[in-house]
């Protein structure tokens, strides 16, 4: 019976990763082709470094979209996330939570096509030459990931103890200080995880830039570009690169919760 | 009371005024647009339009029929990994809760373009195929392989709400249901199947939200040939010579509202009070 469990995982698994493995093992070809593999060697990956010009700069817009918008996500949906945390009006919190979840439930098309129309729309009222540039993309990809955020930290200010604040306030802290000192630490585990959540969303979204970006190339955008035409395998080399980042950022974000529930449940136990 | 009362405000303010701005109002331009011609005057025709055209009303029942078949084969293939999963070691589904994450993660556009290249007419399949003597076969071009890049890429939103809600149920019971005389079919039947119920409502929209919404997998996959719903808006806004946003927009508004019912039928089934499960991604 365990046999047959892993037996069936195992399947799954290798369905799920076979164009991974493809990738990979197409970006050590040392032919041009993305089907026929002729030989070991690492001829794609310099090539990726010394003329990927275009792919690396792309990568380099990918990441600094990624950072500033995952950072400004975080900032906003943490400081969001404890004021809906603290409102009294059950109706307002349920409209606020409802209007949260948009982005999560709206088809990405939807979110994307919507933001375009009004970016394009203000564009031409201001008579702008780029109604969609930079700034707008940026502007998708914070709100997109302001959900994750926010929805990864309310639970865990609903598990804090609501008299910390007043027992700091009561030692001589100051409302920014007790927050600082008291509140921080125990969503900390929270904020991270929903700034990894952001960022790596970011970094893969597609859909949404596809609509707002402008001339701003991300990777992916970049990529979609590309697969009109059969592709070179220093896509690959860069992608596979990208899964070990990935990877990187995933065992990254179980450490940090195992840990945190490690804590809980020491906490529990006392 | 005063203070606490402008903390408040500062607090929220930002994020009320982002998302009025950038999610609100955004969506109340598709709305305009579905309801005016070219030059701004309110119309019911691009309605009309939508629904009694014959083209755009294929398309949409494609779609459709395409989201739940993949949906369909996401839960027979997710309901039983994800049992399996919940019966390894704890460390083992740690990890392998990692493993079915991190593909989504990555771009997929590269990994739809890498599934291309394994079923293609000179892929690495119907290589394999050959050289055991069998005949290639046709994969790209179907409907078969557009549900199947489907059910590919939105698997792990099956998988990870069924997962966690079947990783939830009480040990004990489980126990109990042996010691009252069910084998493990009768407990999966009695027990794990009625508890997972809201992990599995929560997978079906998950899933069919994206699917039906899906474009490129379609275009990439039979050449432009079978177009979903997503794609004749992408077509709308950016590949047709003369971009037309009034029906962009209408057949977008129709998108959304489709997924409005769907939810709310499913929201229907499950009397959640479950706010703290949180997000997967």
């Amino acid at each position: 019976m365990s046999k047959l469990r892993w037996i069936f995982i195992t399947l799954i698994m290798f369905i799920l990763y076979a164009p991974i493995i493809v990738m990979i093992v197409f970006s050590f070809n040392s032919a041009t082709s993305t089907s026929v593999f002729d030989g070991f060697s690492f001829r794609w990956y310099q090539n990726l470094f010394q003329y990927g010009g275009d792919l690396l700069g792309a990568l380099r817009n990918t990441l600094i979209l990624a950072v500033l918008s995952s950072l400004i996500s975080t900032v906003l949906g943490t400081v969001a996330a404890i004021g809906i945390s603290k409102m009294r009006s059950t109706w307002v919190k349920s409209t606020v939570m409802s209007v949260t979840n948009i982005p999560l439930m709206n088809p990405e098309v939807v979110t994307g096509i919507s933001m375009m129309l009004m970016f394009v729309f203000v564009g031409k009222m201001l008579n702008l030459a780029n109604s969609v540039n930079f700034f707008t993309i940026l502007i998708a990809h914070i709100t997109f990931g302001l959900p994750y955020v926010i929805l990864n930290i309310l639970p865990r200010l609903r598990q804090t103890d609501k008299h910390l604040t007043e027992a700091a306030m009561d030692l001589g802290c100051t409302p920014i200080q007790a927050f600082f000192k008291a509140v921080l630490p125990s969503i900390t585990p929270g904020i991270l995880v929903g700034f990894i959540m952001a960022f790596t969303m970011s970094l893969d979204d597609f859909v949404i830039s596809y609509f707002t970006n402008g001339t701003f190339q991300t990777l992916p955008l970049l990529i979609y570009s590309m697969t009109r035409k059969p592709m070179k395998p220093d896509v690959y080399a860069l992608e596979s690169i990208m899964f070990l980042l990935l990877l990187v950022l995933m065992i990254l974000l179980n450490v940090i919760q195992s840990e945190d529930n490690k804590k809980k449940g020491a906490r529990l136990k006392k | 009371m005063n203070k606490t009362k402008s903390g408040q405000v500062v607090l929220n303010a930002p994020y009320l005024l982002w998302s009025a701005i950038f999610i609100v109002v955004p969506l109340l331009f598709v709305v305009y647009y579905a309801f005016t011609t070219a030059n701004g005057s309110f119309t019911f025709n691009n309605i009309i339009n939508f629904f009694t055209n014959e083209q755009y009303m294929t398309v949409f029942w494609r779609s459709m029929l395409y989201a739940v078949w993949a949906t369909v084969i996401s839960l027979v293939i997710a309901y039983p990994f994800s049992y399996c999963m919940s019966k390894v070691n704890a460390s083992s589904q740690r990890m392998l809760m990692l493993l079915v994450m991190l593909p989504m993660l990555m771009n997929l556009v590269v990994r739809t373009y890498s599934w291309q290249q394994i079923l293609e007419k000179n892929g690495l399949v119907n290589t394999l195929l050959e050289s055991i003597g069998l005949e290639p076969i046709q994969f790209l071009g179907n409907a078969g392989v557009i549900i199947f890049g489907m059910v590919y890429n939105y698997l792990p939103f099956m998988i990870l709400p069924i997962y966690s809600s079947i990783s939830k149920v009480d040990k004990s019971l489980l126990e109990a249901s042996n010691d009252l005389g069910c084998n493990t079919f009768g407990t999966i039947q009695k027990v794990i199947l009625p508890l997972s119920i809201p992990g599995v409502l929560s997978g079906i929209t998950m899933v069919f939200v994206p699917c039906v919404s899906t474009f490129y997998i379609s275009r990439q996959f039979s050449d432009g040939n079978i177009k979903m719903i997503g794609d004749v808006i992408e077509d709308k806004f950016y590949r047709s010579s003369v971009p037309d946003y009034n029906i962009g927009a209408t057949i977008s508004l129709v998108l959304m509202l489709i997924i409005l019912i769907s939810l709310a039928v499913v929201n229907k089934f499950s009397d959640d009070d479950d706010q703290t499960g949180g997000v997967v991604i």
